[in-house]
């Protein structure tokens, strides 16, 4: 239907020339699978009030479980019957240094923002993601990251009137223009 | 005329000094995250709602909109001088814009588009001004079971016909209607799938869901590939001029651009893929020129487009502003700002927010304009900030994306929600699901069920209300055309057409 410019049919239309199994897709089904089963399960054991027995909370969460379990098992057949990722996705093969590097800023993020504050934590994050994208100069990332950060503490989140946890750094700034 | 009037009082809310900054910060700020691949306007207003807090209803909603127009036109910059669209709408303009660059032509291409821009975006302006009202008039007369029905037919729009998959778009879209249920259920005080987190309680918030899918995801995506060849900046040589055979064949390809974008915006389907592909198809048939399709860039293939895209993004606003039904994920986050202020768009905005509105349409005007100025004489500004090199670029979204999300409430958890749900978008981007479906379930997923639940309550609990009522029933089967149809069609298609060619109409 939509004419995406280059883009082969995705859909196995049960084509006569069978192709292998694509394990991933076929994953992703299941995993919607288990996910229906769970949305399905937590919506059993909500307590309800039979007052609001006619439509409670209950009818939108067995809606949604059943067309989640209906899709999931249409996706798992697709991926028996070789799948629809795009050709040109499949070939390109997935940078895991790089990949791994953005997680690992990631996660320093999500580790150091309540324990150094925000400019720490977000200096940490931008190199490693610096780095994970290809860049090969540490400092002088960390040091664009840090007046950034700082940039967008004192003026972007103020200005929203956002509070992101100052930390040493932001305290001590403020301090020494405050004071 | 009693919507000139209103226009008019619309203009002396939107000319306040005050509201010209915000209009102009908007279009500027729209301009720039346009031209920059992988930022987009759902994003960018997604980062800004907590600006809700602070300001008022009409300085925001000017600001968001002039965020939302400024996009489509800086986006057309990156189509043409990177080949990378920088959202789906543009995709065809990077077909014909980066060949005319390739050729020497960047200027005439920019031009074109940004005039193109202008001229539709000035029609679709016009066209929000007098069908709005319209669809006003017509959506009082809605009662719940018509809003239920008719939220069916957008979710299947959105999600099974304009993408390249029912199944994934759908799966999208319940993700989506899932990821809104969760927290406490307003009508019963129950809460839902909160799995014991209190901090789940008040729900996910979307600034979460889309700065996760569009920012995180993005960049995990744009990591993962990060090899799959690097686009080179074609550099802008020589000046923006157009010459009298380029006007020529630009002039009329606008405006027919423009006739297709904005009805097929403004129907609660939205999108503006299908009516920049129709264009480009038109115009390719209609051009003198079909030798330059695809060779050395045909000027009609940027034009059209390029209108008809700018076209749709205003045709969306009229189902937004009349129904409350947002049809991309830009216009579900705009409609989380209204819910923020405690504001229900729908046909009552006119009545109650008039200043509001028609402000904000008025500022629409404004924004074209200065969107002309700011891309035809300043190209060369956004042309540096395309620039950017790309490990700063992804670093930098990273880093906003942590204040969009830990400013919320300072909650870790809301920092680990973002990363599993960029991880999933980035699983999303990978294997083809769309997007903006889990944005739009789970705005309108919610205000669905709440319509559900009313046409229920009415009816006493008669599950047959949907069906009984001529309108109700009418879209349902739109929407049950929309999700059969094209399937039907292809059935019947290779029932007849079994031993021809395989059916290529790309």
């Amino acid at each position: 239907m939509s004419p995406h410019p280059g883009a082969s049919p995705a859909e196995p239309t049960g084509a006569p020339v069978a192709r292998p199994v694509a394990w991933p897709e076929a994953a992703i089904g299941l995993g919607l699978l288990v996910m229906a089963a769970v949305v399905a399960w937590q919506t059993a054991t909500m307590a309800t009030s039979p007052m609001y027995a006619k439509v409670g909370p209950r009818v939108f969460p067995y809606l949604t479980a059943g067309g989640l379990a209906l899709l999931a098992g249409a996706m798992v057949v697709q991926g028996l019957r070789g799948g629809w990722q795009l050709a040109e996705e499949r070939e390109v093969a997935i940078d895991w240094p790089a990949l791994g590097f953005v997680a690992a800023g990631l996660l320093c993020n999500v580790m150091l923002i309540d324990l150094a504050g925000f400019t720490i934590a977000s200096t940490v994050m931008f190199t490693l993601i610096a780095h994970g994208f290809g860049s090969r100069s540490p400092l002088r990332d960390a040091g664009i990251a840090m007046v950034f950060a700082l940039a967008c503490y004192f003026g972007f989140a103020r200005a929203l009137g956002v509070n992101i946890g100052g930390g040493v750094v932001e305290l001590s700034i403020e301090r020494i223009l405050g004071g | 005329m009693d919507i000139l009037s209103q226009l008019g009082h619309g203009f002396g809310v939107a000319l306040t000094p005050e509201n010209l900054a915000w209009c102009l910060l908007g279009t500027t700020l729209g301009t720039a995250i346009g031209v920059l691949p992988g930022l987009g306007p759902a994003l960018t207003i997604a980062l800004l709602l907590p600006i809700t807090f602070k300001v008022e209803p009409t300085a925001a909603f000017i600001l968001f909109a002039g965020i939302y127009y400024g996009a489509m036109y800086g986006g057309s910059t990156t189509s043409i001088l990177l080949n990378t669209p920088g959202e789906s709408a543009t995709i065809v303009t990077a077909l014909e814009g980066n060949k005319m660059a390739r050729s020497g032509r960047a200027g005439a291409a920019l031009a074109t588009a940004a005039i193109g821009s202008f001229v539709a975006g000035t029609v679709g302006t016009l066209g929000i001004t007098f069908l709005a009202p319209v669809v006003v008039g017509f959506a009082l007369k809605f009662g719940p079971a018509e809003y239920f029905s008719l939220m069916v037919l957008a979710f299947v729009t959105v999600s099974a016909v304009l993408g390249s998959s029912a199944v994934r778009g759908l799966a999208a879209l319940f993700f989506g209607i899932w990821l809104g249920l969760i927290g406490i259920d307003l009508q019963t005080g129950q809460a839902r799938f909160t799995f014991g987190l209190d901090e789940l309680l008040d729900g996910v918030n979307v600034i979460v869901v889309a700065v996760g899918l569009f920012a995180v995801g993005e960049t995990l995506y744009m990591a993962a590939r990060r090899h799959a060849g690097q686009d080179e900046i074609i550099p802008l040589r020589g000046s923006l001029y157009m010459t009298r055979e380029e006007w020529s064949r630009s002039w009329k390809p606008w405006l027919r651009g423009a006739a297709i974008g904005f009805p097929i915006g403004a129907m609660p389907a939205g999108g503006a893929e299908v009516p920049t592909f129709l264009s480009y198809w038109l115009e390719k048939r209609l051009s003198k020129h079909k030798d330059e399709f695809g060779t050395t860039g045909a000027i009609e293939g940027v034009a059209g487009p390029e209108a008809a895209n700018n076209a749709s993004a205003a045709g969306v606003l009229v189902p937004m502003l009349t129904l409350g039904l947002p049809t991309s994920a830009t216009a579900a986050i705009m409609l989380s700002a209204f819910q923020s202020y405690g504001i229900n768009p729908g046909p009552l905005l006119f009545e109650s927010q008039p200043g509001l509105v028609w402000g904000l349409i008025a500022s629409l005007y404004i924004a074209n304009v200065m969107l002309l100025v700011l891309n035809l004489p300043l190209i060369g500004l956004w042309v540096r900030i395309l620039r950017v090199p790309p490990p700063l670029l992804y670093a930098g979204i990273l880093v906003f994306a942590t204040i969009g999300t830990y400013g919320i409430s300072n909650s870790v958890i809301d920092l680990v929600l973002l990363y599993v749900i960029g991880i999933i978008g980035f699983l999303m981007r990978r294997f083809d699901f769309p997007t903006a479906p889990v944005v739009i379930g789970m705005i309108l997923g919610p205000l669905a069920e709440q319509e559900f639940r009313r046409a229920m309550t009415i009816s006493n609990g008669d599950w047959t209300v949907f069906f009984t009522q001529p309108l109700s029933a009418g879209l349902l089967a739109l929407a049950l055309v929309g999700l059969a149809g094209p399937k039907l069609y292809t059935f019947a298609r290779r029932q007849t057409l079994r031993p021809a060619r395989t059916p290529g109409d790309a």
